[in-house]
């Protein structure tokens, strides 16, 4: 096996080149729109996952903005824990949408409103409506985006089920989850996630370590074989849990998965090496095992993917000035440069158009167009990611995120999935 | 030491010793021991007693609620996921501690008795520590290439004509966990119980063999007796390393066992912090049992005052 993937290293050299070329479409224009003397002494601190809250975004704000925007990065867990017990030490969060259900109504963030955010209008339909782009109605499975996007009132104690002028937080970053797979090992078309179970595969499946993402994946798969109908995969009632518990034991105990897995290296090391074949996977892993010369694809699937996203949501403490800088920043995050930066890495913004004002015609047509790319394609840290004339796996961004199944899910019974979760691994 | 002479001459006594307040016998004991107390305090029995404390709450995804509930103990009790982590723990420590036992004290008794001249012996004991330079968990990992299916190993066995298919047992099984431990905490072994055998005197062995013992005999009779502080030392610190793993087992089998403390680990990433909490008093109550035990066998404190 060889290095661990790790970004970051040459990040801010190459991505000068990124800026530098997106500068140039004129785009930066109108920042920043306080005028006040004292922004300069402001820092405004973004906190977030570490694939999303890169230094050069900050570094870029920074520029942009007049005042200093620093980016902290913890894994997702870690993350929740510091906005739970050290949420003054943050200014603005990325915030997964499950995780909104762990801190609304515990005094963390504060209603981010609608008429001061400006990009209302570019912002997705499937977030702020809950539709896809065409109309059609999305999956309401797990927790969707509508769904906890909308506060019933400025001190955001409550969901509210319909559109408001209060927000829990900006949609920002999403995309569409789907299996992993090795093609040239898995010896035939895989095409529905009930491969994931296939016994041909025994031996030579994984799965994600973590009891909301992994029993969703395997909801998915024993769904797909037909041995169970789910009301709501995302929010599984008692009976449900029970049920899917007792048939991943069984297929734990057949033998059929080789490993789980609880970070983005080991997913990658698992597929590259050749001990897995299909797994649950993200989207830049995926690109990690193709990127070593090995292939590996992002297989769209008949059911739909497991779609996921993150909101920006402000922590309570802001006020004033302060407030007004993070406002700005906001205003900035969502206006195409962040957008572009974590489109290079195969995620979407949420303000895709946006986005699309930062990208090159080639990049917007491979990322977001689902077209072969006309020249290589490189991620943000100017790595080749895909070479001329290859397509982006499972197409064009309305053939994937127009086709959620379920959304990443924290479940009302979330208490009693962990203890049997513990009991599925432990058998 | 390099006072001056006139200090000498005042230090001699000129003057007459000023009487001085004794602090009574008992408060010099504390202030003695008050470093030491104080760490042991704020480290180890102020977290502890906060997460008893905690084991008591109430919970649910908003917060934790200052209670005294029973349930997060009736709920570990009554998983059948509490019974195997610990039967698979305990399992794992057992095997662990008989072969790092073994080679331990087989590397031990070589190094003590058999290596002659004192620099080889330091020369080895290198060996033995060097790796432990690095971390525990690239020693793990590094295992991983190593083993796996497509790694070094079956790599080499194919080659060699000795395998027609890869051994998938040897990666992300329960072998490759005690694989690993053994590689890391054979050391932990070998260290207190060769501390222990050179304090042997020679003369003991060379009587014993005079008096017509058998190899096996002296080993019996007076290595082993004399060499229990050192396995109980090591016994309880492998015990309580493996007791108290996540990393190796997780990493190592891939996820697929889970451990006392990996589960305890699921608790709080799903934000479950008193069932997590319950889970650690009762792993430090049975771990403080299972030493209890093994000081029983031998009185540490005794044997390392003499």
């Amino acid at each position: 096996m060889s290095k661990i993937v790790k970004h970051g290293i040459t990040r801010r050299g190459v991505l000068g080149a990124a800026v530098g070329a997106a500068a140039g479409s004129g785009a930066l224009t109108g920042f920043p729109t306080i005028w006040a003397q004292n922004i300069k002494d402001i820092e405004i601190k973004h906190a977030g996952q570490p694939v999303t809250v890169l230094a050069a975004i900050g570094e870029q704000a920074t520029k942009d903005l007049g005042f200093k925007v620093t980016m902290q990065a913890s894994e997702s867990a870690d993350l929740l824990n510091r906005y739970l017990s050290q949420s003054a030490n943050v200014d603005v969060g990325d915030v997964s949408l499950p995780y909104m259900k762990y801190l609304i109504g515990r005094n963390i963030l504060q209603t981010i409103s609608v008429s001061k955010f400006k990009q209302w209008d570019a912002t997705l339909s499937l977030f702020t409506k809950s539709v896809y782009s065409d109309g059609r109605p999305a999956s309401t499975q797990g927790i969707a985006p509508y769904t906890v996007l909308y506060a019933t009132d400025a001190a955001g104690s409550k969901f509210a089920s319909a559109p408001t002028e209060f927000l829990n937080g900006v949609p920002t970053i999403t995309n569409a989850d789907t299996l992993g797979i090795r093609p040239d090992l898995t010896g035939r078309p895989i095409t529905s996630w009930k491969d994931l179970i296939d016994p041909q595969f025994k031996g030579k499946a994984a799965l994600q370590d973590n009891p909301t993402v992994g029993v969703i994946d395997v909801a998915m798969a024993v769904e797909a074989r037909g041995d169970v109908k789910y009301g709501n995969k995302g929010n599984m009632t008692k009976a449900e849990i029970d049920k899917t518990i007792e048939l991943m034991t069984e297929i734990k105990k057949s033998g059929q998965f080789r490993s789980f897995w609880g970070s983005f290296d080991q997913s990658v090391n698992l597929m590259a090496s050749g001990e897995v074949v299909i797994q649950s996977m993200w989207s830049p892993a995926v690109t990690a095992v193709r990127s070593r010369g090995i292939p590996c694809v992002f297989q769209p699937l008949k059911e739909g993917y497991r779609g996921w996203g993150y909101m920006l949501g402000f922590m309570k403490h802001l006020t004033g000035l302060k407030l007004d800088c993070a406002y700005e920043y906001l205003n900035w995050y969502t206006s195409g440069f962040a957008g572009a930066v974590v489109a290079r890495e195969g995620y979407y913004s949420a303000q895709p158009m946006n986005a699309k004002k930062f990208l090159t015609a080639n990049e917007w047509d491979y990322w977001y167009g689902g077209k072969p790319a006309a020249e290589d394609i490189h991620d943000p840290f100017g790595r080749l990611m895909e070479k001329a004339g290859r397509a982006r796996d499972g197409g064009s961004f309305d053939e994937r995120m127009g086709n959620i199944a379920v959304w990443n899910s924290v479940m009302d019974e979330d208490r009693y999935l962990t203890r049997r979760w513990n009991e599925f691994i432990s058998a | 030491m390099d006072a001056s002479p006139a200090e000498m001459a005042r230090l001699a006594g000129q003057r007459p010793p000023r009487p001085r307040r004794r602090l009574p016998p008992w408060a010099i004991s504390w202030i003695q021991v008050s470093p030491l107390a104080l760490i042991l305090f704020v480290l180890f029995a102020a977290p502890t007693g906060l997460f008893a404390v905690v084991s008591f709450f109430d919970y649910d995804r908003v917060g934790i609620y200052p209670a005294f509930l029973l349930d997060n103990y009736k709920d570990l009790f009554t998983t059948p996921a509490t019974w195997r982590i610990y039967v698979s723990s305990l399992r794992f420590a057992v095997i662990v501690w008989a072969i790092t036992l073994f080679l331990g004290f087989n590397i031990a008794q070589f190094l003590v008795f058999h290596v002659r001249t004192a620099r080889v012996r330091i020369l080895l004991f290198m060996l033995c520590a060097i790796p432990f330079w690095t971390s525990a968990i690239i020693r793990t990992i590094a295992w991983i290439p190593f083993l796996g299916r497509n790694g070094a190993f079956n790599t080499m066995l194919m080659e060699l004509h000795l395998a027609s298919h890869p051994l998938d047992f040897l990666l992300f099984s329960d072998f490759s966990v005690i694989l690993t431990y053994v590689h890391l905490y054979t050391l932990l072994m070998i260290g207190p119980i060769a501390n222990s055998l050179s304090k042997i005197d020679p003369a003991l062995l060379e009587a014993a063999r005079d008096s017509g013992a058998s190899r096996f005999q002296i080993l019996r009779w007076i290595v082993i007796p004399l060499a229990r502080t050192g396995i109980a030392l090591g016994s309880i610190l492998v015990f309580t390393q493996v007791m108290g793993d996540y990393f190796v087992v997780k990493r190592m089998s891939g996820g697929q066992s889970a451990s006392i403390v990996s589960a305890l680990s699921t608790e709080i990433q799903a934000m479950q912090y008193p069932p997590a909490s319950a889970n650690a008093v009762v792993l430090v109550v049975f771990v403080a049992i299972l030493v209890g035990l093994m000081m029983r066998v031998v009185d540490v404190r005794k044997e390392l005052v003499s």
